[in-house]
Formats: C-alpha cells, sequence, structure tokens
C-alpha cells in the first residue's frame, strides 16, 4: 500500500494544527475579553469559512495566492517561488480554512472559566499576558487540546480547498483524500479501501480522546 | 492619612455618590442592603471599575482622579482583594494559590499556619470546604503584602458558625497590620464587629437614619400585638 499520502496528510495536519492554535488562542482570548464597534463584523468575517462552500474558499484562495495575487507574489519576493501547488501552499491555505474552526471552540473553552479568576490575577499584580499563561490556558488546556484535535482531523480530511490550491501532485500536494478520490476515479478500488479504511482508527481514537478531555474539563 | 475618595458613578437604578475615608491600621466597614451599591464601590476602589468622577488617594499617590484623568489599573494598586467565593486558582494548591503573588516563602508558611492550612497545603481548591477556600483567599491577599486590604463579602457564603470564627481570625490578624482595610458586608453584626467605622450605604448614598433603624430596637408592643393574633400551634399525638 501506499503511504506516501497518509504520510502528507499528517504533516500537513500536524503543521497547519501546531500553528493554528498558536494563532487562534490569542486571538480568541482577544476576542472573548474585548469590545469594540464593528467586533461581530469582523468576527464574522472571520467565521465565513464555516459557512462558505470549501471549492469557494478554495477559488478565492487560488486566486489570492496565484502569480497575481497579493499572497502569491509577496511569497514569491520573500523565498523566489511559486506559493500555488506546493506543500507550503496547501498548509498557508488550511491554516485559512481552519481557523474558524480552531477559534470557536477555544473561545468557548475560555468563555467557561469564571471572569472573577482574571479579575484576582490582575488585583494580584498580574497584567492580561501573564494572566493569559499562568491563569487562561492551564485552566482550559483540556478545551484547547480537544480544538486542536477537531482541527488536525478537519485538515485531515481536507479535501475541496486542498485540491483548489494544491492540485494533485504526487508527494507534494496529492494527501490522502485527494488520493483516494483518484484511486476510485482511476478503477483502484483497493487502494482507495485501503485509504479509507487507514482513516477509521485514527479518527475513532482521536474522538474518544475529545471525549476523555472535554468530560473532565 | 491613609485612603480618601469621593466616588461618583451611575448605575442603571441610582447614582452612586459617596465619599470615605480609611485611616492607616483601621477598618472601614461599607454596609447595605443587597444592591445598594457598596460591591461596586470597592471594585471602584480596586480599580476593576472606573468612577464616573471623584477622586482615590492612598497616601500621596493618587489611584483615581477624574479631574487629571488618572485611572491607575488594579495591577498597579498594589492591593490585597478577597472576592465572596470561587476566585482560587482551580489549577493551583493551596499552597499555589497561598503564594501565587507572594515575595517571601517564610510569610506565606506562616499565614498558611496562622489560618490552620498546613495540612491542606497540598490539596486542590475543590478538595476543601468553603471556609478553607476562603481562608486561603485572605492568605493570597495579604501575602503580597499589599498597601490596602479589600473584601467583598468574604464569608457571606458560608455557614453562620464559621463566619464567626473567620471573622474573629481576619479581626485578629488585620489588627496587627498598619493598612487600611476596607470591608463590605450585609451583616449589621459583622459591620459593628470587624469596622472600627461603619458606612451605610443604600441605592448608592450614606444613609446614617437606615443604619439607626436597623440597630434601634423593634417596637416592642407591637411585636406583642403581631404575637398574639399570630396562630397558636398546637401538636397531637
Amino acid at each position: 500500500m501506499e503511504l506516501l499520502p497518509l504520510y502528507l496528510s499528517a504533516k500537513l495536519a500536524t503543521l497547519a494544527t501546531a500553528i493554528l492554535v498558536v494563532v487562534a488562542a490569542p486571538l480568541a482570548y482577544f476576542l472573548v475579553h474585548s469590545s469594540w464597534p464593528g467586533k461581530s463584523f469582523v468576527e464574522a468575517l472571520f467565521n465565513l469559512p464555516i459557512a462558505l462552500p470549501p471549492t469557494v474558499i478554495g477559488f478565492y484562495l487560488l486566486y489570492l495566492m496565484g502569480p497575481k495575487g497579493l499572497a502569491g507574489q509577496a511569497w514569491e519576493n520573500l523565498f523566489g517561488g511559486p506559493l500555488l501547488f506546493t506543500f507550503s501552499g496547501i498548509v498557508i491555505a488550511s491554516i485559512f480554512y481552519s481557523l474558524p474552526f480552531a477559534v470557536q471552540p477555544i473561545k468557548a473553552s475560555f468563555e467557561k472559566i469564571d471572569p472573577r479568576l482574571k479579575e484576582n490575577a490582575y488585583v494580584l499584580g498580574l497584567s492580561p499576558i501573564a494572566t493569559f499563561f499562568r491563569v487562561i490556558i492551564p485552566n482550559s488546556i483540556n478545551g484547547v487540546a480537544a480544538a486542536a484535535i477537531l482541527v488536525f482531523l478537519h485538515t485531515m480530511g481536507a479535501f475541496g480547498v486542498v485540491l483548489m490550491v494544491g492540485g494533485s501532485i504526487a508527494g507534494e500536494t496529492r494527501v490522502a483524500s485527494i488520493a483516494i478520490y483518484e484511486a476510485v476515479e482511476s478503477m483502484q478500488y483497493e487502494k482507495a479501501w485501503l485509504l479509507s479504511l487507514a482513516f477509521i482508527p485514527i479518527s475513532y481514537a482521536f474522538l474518544l480522546l475529545v471525549n476523555r478531555l472535554t468530560r473532565k474539563n | 492619612m491613609g485612603l480618601t475618595a469621593a466616588l461618583k458613578k451611575k448605575t442603571s437604578f441610582f447614582t452612586i455618590d459617596v465619599e470615605l475615608s480609611c485611616p492607616d491600621g483601621q477598618t472601614l466597614a461599607l454596609i447595605g442592603p443587597s444592591g445598594s451599591g457598596k460591591t461596586t464601590i470597592i471594585r471602584m476602589l480596586a480599580g476593576l471599575v472606573k468612577p464616573d468622577g471623584g477622586y482615590i488617594r492612598y497616601r500621596d499617590e493618587i489611584l483615581f482622579d477624574s479631574a487629571r484623568g488618572i485611572h491607575l489599573p488594579p495591577q498597579k494598586r498594589k492591593l490585597g482583594y478577597v472576592f465572596q467565593d470561587y476566585t482560587l486558582f482551580p489549577h493551583l494548591t493551596i499552597y499555589g494559590n497561598a503564594a501565587f503573588a507572594a515575595r517571601d516563602r517564610g510569610e506565606v508558611d506562616a499565614l498558611l499556619d496562622f489560618f490552620g492550612l498546613t495540612a491542606l497545603r497540598d490539596r486542590k481548591p475543590h478538595e476543601v470546604s468553603g471556609g478553607e477556600r476562603q481562608r486561603c483567599a485572605v492568605c493570597q491577599a495579604l501575602a503580597r503584602n499589599p498597601q490596602l486590604l479589600l473584601l467583598d463579602e468574604p464569608f457571606s457564603a458560608l455557614d453562620v458558625v464559621t463566619r464567626r470564627i473567620l471573622r474573629n481570625e481576619l479581626k485578629a490578624i488585620t489588627e496587627k497590620r498598619t493598612f487600611p482595610v476596607v470591608y463590605v458586608t450585609h451583616d449589621v453584626t459583622e459591620a459593628l464587629f470587624i469596622g472600627n467605622t461603619v458606612l451605610p450605604i443604600v441605592a448608592g448614598s450614606i444613609d446614617r437614619e437606615w443604619m439607626e433603624r436597623i440597630v434601634t430596637p423593634a417596637d416592642e408592643a407591637g411585636l406583642r400585638q403581631r404575637a398574639a393574633r399570630a396562630p397558636k400551634l398546637s401538636l397531637t399525638y
């Protein structure tokens, strides 16, 4: 069995999840503890990927990350190569696509923390940043971990966005979901079966873990 | 010197407008019915709520002054603040909570010892009783060597007996200190016991008549009349 697509999927999901948690946790904290005019509009904009079809997001990202797009040109200037149809490209696309799926559950776990804990940290002299690391994160770590797992699974299964931005280049952007689709298209059912089967224990084990983490919380 | 403040704040039901002062080493008890604005007053002293107008001064330091646009955040006010309940950090032990903002570990040990918490130092807050949690909260506030101690109904979620014991312990430990203490309560006995000065707050303003009404014995003839009217209870087996 060809393991390369599975390996690529896992690598993509791990990288995207690691970056997303680092980006989403402060963003969620900011959204929970701030109020400013137009906040709901900006928040809805962040959440668009939940509501939009993946192919639509993929289409816009294809344009933005292409040689004429802002992101594509900036990347080309910085690294001297194209962004489309590369592994880095699908990592970036996955981050945009999965951002709300990370922010929303992390935000929910921050909202569960009694606001008086934050006030107590403040009166004890802790800055907002110190409060984030010493009080908020330790008391929502299970929720953040559960969010990370869900984002990981969500990215493992990404299809539309990755196909639009990355195409299907073997060893570079042909992740498991795309490999399965192509195997079916070319009637290699045995390959499709095996790759699909590999997803079941992974997804099942992670869901059990999520259940555990959130129940303890 | 101590603490002096004049505070104005519009709330949805009334406007808070009070002047208060508390000398060093003394305790000022704010008393009043629920929803009278006393918690908002102590939160303004802490910097958790910004007053609409007035000033807060401690010794030479200006903590708040609306005319000069000064509003120190709670972090810069060197406070001890004790909330009603459930503000210990759940991920830390009793010792970890008491030592959270402490400078001197020896002082933490001494405080835990004074409050009888030494044997419980490795327990988490949910593994001890409500009274022990509040003792730990007082330790947490005192261990950072505050220049001002604020307590917002710290014992009102506890049973009567525990409340009395904690009241005594608190009085014993604050009497030795040199900073002002502001204590919010809705319990008259508690206010009279703990406060060197008692400030009655009703609907956002100081109302000494209300205090007099509360502490004056009720009209006895009226009481007897009502007792006579009440139906007699009898038990039959």
